[in-house]
């Protein structure tokens, strides 16, 4: 059992790990201006004056990087929610995160509020402490109901939060001038642009505690599978594995959005092509998901970026775009 | 569900006939004018027509004198009540509130329909809002005034060099994040063009372009201006323009042309549009103004 298992996900990982690798080395060489390869490795030009180098590392490399990180994390989170709730269709924000963190963006871009921590921009700030309020809420209510955690709580309290929250966005909405209002839905709409690379820097520690959790769930999430007495025969101490999963992902996700915003589909096609390819045990889906989710939002940024060129598409639009047929497929398929 | 649709398409064609019946006569003079557009607004009052103004907009806030006159929405939310409520006899309305439009043909309020565009939409606006309030002399007076003072930038600045500039309308708060800039058209470009300078996205035949750090980057502007509708402190000017520092290869950043001009008159394409004109041309060419 063992052998067979070590034997595929070695495999899985160099197929996905290789895909993904492609992208991350390709995605810079690409966009909208010629870039002089040559001119810009060179270290005889001072980099302030270099435009060919600024391009590439100033504006792409942090670009490709916010996109593996961004894919990788919501790829990863989607496995777990759908794991955890045991609902194909749960995403990263089916619980209320993204809408949390949408209003805290919001929030910032409508006040202009202009305190920046540490180099990182207030709205990036203001819509992490977003999720992180949605996520403490849902799960304080999660918790209220009854000893453990309920995931049927969990999947309505998140559902409520969504629209709740969404409700208070159309609100300050209507506050907003043009502009702002623009500037939000444009937020909505995901950007990876990030311009540098302390926005990363400020995610990659949350997220890499989500991927030690991550890996850790790997096997309490396969127990899930048979239902919570299930997997209690089975030794899993259900209410803390579950606890795990949903702070872990939630917290990840909130730092993927903050970064990118809340670009949609990643979380919920990528998991399921996922499967498709290497079948339904956690420990091969888990990091084959993040490899393949960092794959394909390179990719598409790479598209959003490239075909309308000097003018940029939303890159939420491109992952709706190929992740809506997609779903629609997988929906009438399942029925 | 067909119900509701049945409804909207009846009341649809309803106003549809409503809008083409004959409105009453207009009065030469209107003497309760409502007005939701800001620009309009201005004009009213620069052409004489303040005493006739019973409402405006949320967001107006020019001249001083508008403070005392009641709201009534804006270009989103008109409040109807609101307006009908004031008795009005002219109402100025935007082009795409169609709905609103309709309701105020169905009560047979008379309206003046103000349309967006350029530089010249200004003044031929100016013309016909003054003829429409019975203050045609003034308006001509004015047009031509305003027409001669961009005349008088135009001279100011010609024969000096056009820096490729990038004229930016809005972006995230202290990081190069979320650009907006003006495109090649419409009304903020041809302010940059009457300044002195070339816009960068010029050739990008649209009023405004989102502007990643590549494209940022990759055009290279020689100077920075970023326009706000309301006045920065000090302090705040100086984080915002540090902001752009991390795109150093930028001739603007290097040289240290990034400008900040929060002042409304930038953003209102009204009578002091050529006040707006010239606090670009200054911050582009501060020698042509010594």
């Amino acid at each position: 059992m063992a052998s067979p298992l070590r034997r595929r996900r070695a495999l899985a990982l160099l197929t996905y790990g290789s895909i993904a690798v492609l992208a991350v080395v390709i995605s810079p060489l690409v966009g909208s201006t010629d870039v002089d390869l040559a001119r810009a490795l060179d270290r005889r030009i001072p980099f302030a004056e270099n435009a060919d180098a600024q391009i590439l590392f100033v504006a792409r490399l942090p670009r490709t990087l916010a996109g593996a990180l961004v894919g990788a994390t919501l790829a990863a989170a989607g496995v777990v929610f759908q794991g955890l709730l045991r609902n194909p269709l749960a995403t990263p924000f089916t619980l209320g995160v993204s809408a949390g963190a949408a209003l805290g963006a919001m929030l910032a871009i409508t006040f202009g509020w202009s305190f920046g921590t540490a180099g990182v921009p207030a709205v990036t700030t203001a819509s992490f402490a977003g999720a992180g309020a949605a996520v403490g809420i849902v799960y304080g209510l999660a918790r209220a109901r009854q000893r453990g955690l309920s995931t049927e709580v969990l999947l309505l309290a998140g559902v409520t939060m969504n629209a709740f929250f969404s409700a208070l966005i159309l609100f300050v909405q209507y506050f907003a001038d043009f502009a702002e209002t623009y500037r939000t839905l444009r937020w909505l709409m995901g950007d990876l642009d990030v311009g540098s690379y302390t926005p990363l820097v400020t995610a990659v520690p949350l997220v890499a505690l989500a991927f030690v959790a991550f890996a850790w769930l790997a096997r309490p999430l396969n127990l899930l599978n048979l239902g919570a007495a299930g997997a209690e025969t089975h030794g899993l101490d259900v209410t803390r594995a579950q606890r795990i999963a949903f702070i872990s992902a939630s917290l990840a996700t909130g730092a993927a959005v903050s970064v990118g915003g809340p670009i949609g589909f990643i979380g919920i096609i990528v998991p399921h092509l996922v499967r498709l390819m290497t079948g339904a045990d956690h420990r091969i889906v888990l990091p084959a998901a993040a490899l393949f989710g960092a794959a394909f939002l390179v990719a598409c940024d790479l598209v959003a970026r490239t075909a309308m060129a000097p003018i940029e598409l939303p890159v939420g639009i491109i992952t709706a775009l190929v992740g809506g047929p997609f779903f629609l497929w997988l929906l009438v398929r399942k029925a | 569900m067909p119900m509701l649709l049945v409804c909207a398409l009846l009341i649809a064609a309803l106003s549809g006939d409503a809008a083409g019946l004959p409105t009453v006569a207009q009065a030469s003079r209107p003497a309760r004018i409502v007005c939701l557009v800001p620009a309009v607004t201005e004009m009213l009052f620069a052409v004489g027509a303040g005493p006739q103004v019973v409402a405006v907009s949320s967001f107006d806030h020019h001249p001083p004198a508008v403070e005392h006159l009641a709201r009534v929405g804006a270009l989103l939310d008109p409040d109807l009540e609101r307006i009908l409520s004031l008795r009005p006899d002219l109402v100025i309305t935007y082009g795409t509130q169609t709905e609103l439009r309709a309701q105020l043909d169905r009560a047979r309020i008379p309206q003046f329909v103000y349309t967006h565009g350029g530089f010249a939409d200004v003044w031929r606006t100016i013309r016909e809002i003054g003829a429409r309030v019975g203050r045609a002399e003034a308006a001509a007076r004015l047009a031509a005034a305003i027409e001669a003072a961009i005349e008088r930038i135009r001279q100011r600045v010609a024969g000096r060099d056009t820096p490729a500039t990038l004229l930016v309308i809005g972006r995230e708060a202290g990081a190069v994040r979320g650009i907006i800039a003006s495109g090649g058209v419409g009304f903020l470009h041809e302010m940059l063009e009457i300044a002195g300078a070339r816009n960068v996205f010029a050739d990008i035949a649209r009023e405004s372009v989102q502007a990643t750090t590549e494209l940022v980057l990759a055009r290279r502007p020689a100077v920075i201006l970023e326009i706000r509708g309301s006045p920065l402190d000090e302090a705040r000017v100086r984080a915002e323009e540090r902001a752009w520092r991390p795109l150093a290869s930028v001739p603007a950043v290097r040289d240290g042309r990034v400008h900040i001009i929060g002042d409304e008159r930038t953003v209102i394409p009204g009578p002091r549009i050529a006040e707006g004109a010239e606090l670009l041309a200054r911050a582009i060419h501060p020698g042509a103004f010594e």
